[in-house]
């Protein structure tokens, strides 16, 4: 048994804002295939928002103090040493932060000082790793884990794996990435493509799998994320994808809304549908659609499923 | 230089069109000319430079010195690049070469799609790639908050 897969098996949870809000499918999802798949998840208690791009955008300083009274909470309060955020904006934020403490003295003061007037321990660096849904799947089961533990498999089911911007960047935040074999890669991530593969999936080369997906844009000019999206959905089908699974709750919904935008506001219809890669996932373990939170997608992807015997 | 809006509108004729002429060359070029917008637009001469044998790698990393937050179209970029190489190893069946082409369209329509984003709004890429805040000027908040 490695380090990690030990280390990994019960880790704090962050779900954050979005799995409460627009992706409780990914929330429902990620706590049903852990519970599958044997891992115990102990949601971080009193948690707060990460400081996500509002806060940040105001001060950056205030964001890491937000993520870091979470990575607190975590190791000094609950005794955990890992924390798992399935969202990519709280798990880059979380991993700024952890940076940030270590490398910027201005920012451990003002942490050190909010922590003290909010009257909790201020986090101190390297005493929680921070760790991704894909990491924590991965490093625990494994593929050749998930392919022996599959009872409905994805057969062959084309799926191009959008990773969306904030898993892999900036570079120097994730320290773990670019070992060499076994590691994530910041370039071309893979993780994920690993995991459904070993479920059953057919990974179709997709070269936008890092690309933009115009969240940023999203208030304050729709229509530039609508392009975005289309062509993001564009690329996926021209490369045979019948599915983009997805790992960010923001690239989801993204992806989801802008998908019917597109054909509002220009006419243009694609059929790909657009699942959590957990929800692939917990289908491929036997769990029921509802299980996994396939009926609160905006991407009705219900009867194709059912066609590909999959639901 | 061509307008952005006129790239895109070419881009976009040939990804909807599945078999207007076009070459990997041409395409190659509306994404240097496309970064060529970016690059100026920081007032700066566009390098002629190349970078592992393609200019518009070097031109990338012209834009984005100094703005860790244009990196979010690096690997676009590099894929672009990957697909006029590949294009090269090809052989002669047209239904591969026309994917491959259509793909390529596919990525340098979204560099140009998220270059027009970033030039209509510097915080485009912003909450992936950097932490620059919006209001840098400002005083932070953290710094009062002894108040």
């Amino acid at each position: 048994m490695t380090d990690k897969k030990a280390k990994y098996q019960k880790v704090a949870y962050y779900p954050g804002c979005a799995l409460e809000g627009t992706a409780t499918a990914y929330d429902r999802s990620t706590r049903a295939v852990g519970k599958a798949l044997g891992l115990d998840l102990v949601e971080v208690a009193d948690w707060n928002c990460c400081g996500a791009m509002e806060v940040k955008n105001i001060d950056a300083k205030i964001q890491t103090y937000l993520s870091s009274r979470v990575m607190s909470i975590a190791a000094n309060e609950m005794k955990m040493d890992v924390v798992m955020a399935p969202c990519n904006g709280c798990y880059h934020n979380l991993k700024k932060a952890e940076y940030d403490l270590k490398n910027d003295q201005q920012s451990r003061d003002v942490i050190d000082k909010l922590s003290e007037k909010a009257g909790h321990a201020a986090y101190q660096t390297g005493q929680v790793e921070t760790i991704h849904a894909l990491d924590w799947i991965r490093e625990t089961i494994g593929e050749k884990g998930l392919g022996e533990r599959v009872k409905n498999s994805l057969k062959g089911l084309k799926v191009a794996n959008y990773y969306g911007c904030m898993y892999t960047r900036p570079r120097h935040i994730f320290p773990e990435k670019d070992q060499g074999p076994g590691s994530e890669s910041t370039s071309k991530p893979h993780f994920m493509d690993d995991l459904l593969a070993a479920a059953g999936a057919v990974n179709v080369e997709f070269p936008l799998k890092t690309a933009c997906c115009g969240g940023a844009h999203t208030l304050s000019d729709s229509d530039m994320s609508t392009k975005l999206v289309l062509n993001i959905l564009r690329a996926a089908e021209a490369a045979s994808a019948e599915v983009i699974a997805t790992e960010c709750p923001t690239c989801h919904s993204g992806l989801e809304m802008h998908q019917i935008r597109a054909q509002k506001r220009f006419g243009v219809e694609t059929k790909v549908k657009i699942i959590y890669f957990t929800q692939l996932l917990g289908l491929a373990l036997g769990l029921k659609p509802k299980k996994v939170g396939i009926h609160e997608n905006i991407s009705d992807s219900l009867g194709f499923l059912k066609e590909k015997g999959l639901a | 230089m061509r307008a952005l809006t006129e790239i895109e509108q070419r881009l976009d004729d040939i990804i909807v069109a599945h078999g207007e002429p076009t070459s990997t060359d041409e395409l190659l070029r509306c994404g240097e000319e496309v970064l060529e917008h970016w690059v100026a637009a920081k007032n700066l001469q566009p390098t002629m430079n190349k970078q592992e044998g393609f200019r518009l790698l070097a031109l990338h990393r012209q834009g984005a010195q100094g703005d860790a937050s244009f990196n979010a179209c690096r690997e676009t970029c590099r894929e672009l690049v990957y697909h006029y190489n590949l294009m090269a190893e090809l052989d002669d069946n047209p239904n591969e070469r026309n994917a491959c082409l259509q793909m390529m369209a596919l990525v340098a329509n979204h560099l140009v799609l998220f270059v027009s984003g970033k030039m209509a709004e510097a915080g485009l890429g912003d909450f992936c790639c950097s932490s620059k805040p919006l209001h840098g000027e400002n005083i932070q908040i953290s710094e009062i908050s002894d108040a």
